[in-house]
């Protein structure tokens, strides 16, 4: 994996409701796929195949509260980012999916207001490490909680085995 | 100031004095488990490039989400992860047929002890917290970390108090209990916090009733969730471990984030049932009128427990299934499973009609042992029913006790255990 950015910009693939759950981001009955680039095909396949058909790299997938409870599944957040998606910005998010989307070095971004914020369509600049989002189709920035410096190395590591990686081999 | 239990044993195995929440700790972890996904910790580990684990005495692998292999896809996933046991020395491997239920297999077996900081990769780790361990639930990659580190970082979580007093009612159990509570929290009611069981109500539980709770707590978001270090736990390890026994708890003083009071008997009149497609959605049985039931499921390491097919087998002896229902039977452990064969458990609800899983997940993580069409609807003592859980995304799945899956296999409909059993008796076994 290579580094990931602390800047992004894309578009709002979707913006989803509160306690969306790992079922509904990975269903269980894949959990036997276990390299991580084939888990993108299964992503939202029961709940919202819509948006696995429509979704563009770099898009952000935008929702509610406590996203991503339920499973310890890390499936979940390797669907997302290897279906390309650029970050998920949520109101909260679930402790475990939050650690492997970190870990697997998936953007993912605290904005309790982003889910009335921003509309499918819309086009977002992330700042990571500041903790701003703006919302350049609503002209509006958007408060969201900058990620802490762990999750920064991880993130411009490019995810925790490239970083222990290099640890190991240091 | 005084410490919670999270903050004692986060303190302890971060070689600190104190901590306080939202502290950042790197703690040395006593316990490594995995299931199937071991095979994912396997290869983001084989990636990491670290030539041994670091301790293969302290990691524990158990299959149990689809045993025996389901499809040739996980028997050599399966394959791979017992090659890789073997060549790491991992001695702590239950293989098909040797264990069950992770959550079930660790504390049988004597590995979890009082005090322990323990990682699984499964949710459902919190189930240790009633044994008096740091149990949380983390991810593959992260574990590989661990397999590599031996260490983990936590940020300490602030405690929510629980105090359940009185006594419960008849038919009414521990799985009434958490959905109770699961349902005035909500699903995030909890979301990266400890949780401390405590109270009259639940010191009289046994501990197969404590691990309901601390293994439920997961769906309201907890991190760790425990019950009390008492006389009924260590009788309990006796039994089952050689290891130190100690006597842990939270200080007298300990500051609280929030303290929820329960009255047992008051605020649980009758069964609670998660409706579909979320654990906080719960409502009390009677509220729900007429359901129609296709499945029920008595299992998983929620409630795969001896008390919870010695229920079932209470309400289903004598009778039979109902023609448009279909009982599956999972017992947690092969432990378990042997224990009630011996006490004919297993005979009477065979004779009902039931069918028999082995020791395992079952159909709960949706793969296997009873999936639902479109239409379908089953009641489960397992621990979740989002959309298309345990099959088809047009099936639903409701959650409720060992008692209310028994009764409502008998009348083929949501039911109330007290109209199929008329004489009133506890729903626990005291301890």
């Amino acid at each position: 994996m290579s580094g990931g950015s602390l800047k992004l910009r894309g578009a709002v693939r979707a913006v989803l409701g509160d306690n969306i759950d790992t079922d509904m981001i990975f269903p269980g009955r894949y959990l036997n796929i276990t390299d991580r680039e084939l888990t993108a095909e299964h992503l939202f396949e029961l709940a919202y195949p819509e948006i696995r058909a429509a979704i563009r790299p770099g898009e952000f997938i935008v929702a509610g509260k406590n996203f991503g409870c339920g499973s310890s599944r890390e499936q979940a957040a390797a669907a997302l980012k290897f279906a390309g998606v650029g970050a998920v910005i949520a109101g909260s998010f679930a402790r475990i999916f939050y650690r492997n989307s970190i870990n697997l070095g998936l953007p993912a971004v605290i904005a309790p207001e982003a889910a009335v914020a921003c509309a499918a369509g819309d086009e977002l600049e992330l700042d990571l490490a500041a903790g701003e989002i703006r919302n350049v189709t609503r002209d509006r920035t958007i408060a969201a909680a900058k990620l802490d410096a762990r999750a920064v190395e991880l993130i411009t590591a490019g995810g925790l085995i490239a970083y222990l990686k290099r640890k190991c081999a240091a | 100031m005084g410490m919670t239990l999270a903050e004692k044993i986060l303190a302890r195995a971060s070689g600190r004095e104190a901590v306080t929440p939202d502290e950042i700790v790197v703690a040395r972890v006593d316990l490594a488990m995995s299931h199937e996904n071991a095979d994912l910790v396997r290869k983001s580990f084989l990636e990491i490039g670290a030539p041994k684990v670091w301790d293969p005495s302290k990691i524990v692998i158990i299959f149990d989400h689809r045993v025996p292999a389901e499809s040739e896809k996980t028997a050599t996933t399966h394959k791979a992860v017992r090659e890789f046991a073997a060549a790491q020395g991992i001695q702590h491997f239950y293989d098909v047929g040797r264990g069950g239920i992770c959550h079930q297999v660790l504390p049988e077996n004597g590995h979890v002890l009082p005090g322990m900081v323990l990682v699984g990769t499964d949710s459902h780790t919190t189930t240790h917290g009633a044994f008096g361990a740091f149990a949380t639930g983390i991810g593959a990659t992260e574990m590989a970390g661990v397999w590599t580190e031996g260490t983990l970082w936590f940020k300490v979580p602030a405690t929510l108090r629980i105090e359940v007093e009185g006594e419960l009612r008849p038919w009414i159990s521990a799985k009434d209990l958490i959905l109770y509570t699961i349902g005035r929290l909500g699903a995030a009611g909890a979301d990266y916090r400890a949780v401390e069981f405590d109270g009259s109500a639940i010191r009289r539980m046994t501990v197969a009733s404590r691990m309901v709770l601390a293994n439920l707590s997961m769906e309201m978001g907890a991190k760790v969730a425990f019950t009390p270090v008492d006389e009924t736990l260590r009788d309990w390890l006796r039994a089952r471990t050689p290891g130190r026994l100690e006597k842990i708890g939270p200080d007298a003083d300990a500051r609280y984030e929030r303290v929820l009071k329960i009255d047992a008997g008051e605020d649980l009149a009758e069964p609670q049932i998660a409706c579909p497609h979320a654990v906080d959605n719960v409502h009390p049985l009677s509220a729900l009128g007429e359901v129609p039931v296709h499945q029920a499921v008595l299992g998983s390491c929620t409630n795969g427990r001896l008390e919870d097919l010695e229920i079932a087998a209470r309400i289903l002896a004598g009778r039979s299934v109902h023609r448009r229902t279909r009982l599956v039977v999972i017992p947690a452990s092969q432990q378990i499973y042997r224990d009630a064969m011996r006490l004919g458990y297993l005979d009477t609800l065979v004779a009902a009609g039931g069918m028999i899983a082995p020791p395992g997940c079952g159909p709960c993580v949706g793969v296997h042992q009873g999936i639902l069409a479109a239409g379908e609807v089953c009641v489960s003592s397992t621990n979740r029913n989002f959309l298309g859980r345990m099959g088809s995304k047009d099936s639903k799945v409701y959650l409720a006790s060992p008692a209310v899956v028994a009764a409502s296999a008998v009348a083929g409909r949501l039911e109330h255990p007290g109209s199929i059993v008329r004489e009133s008796e506890p729903c626990l076994a005291e301890a």
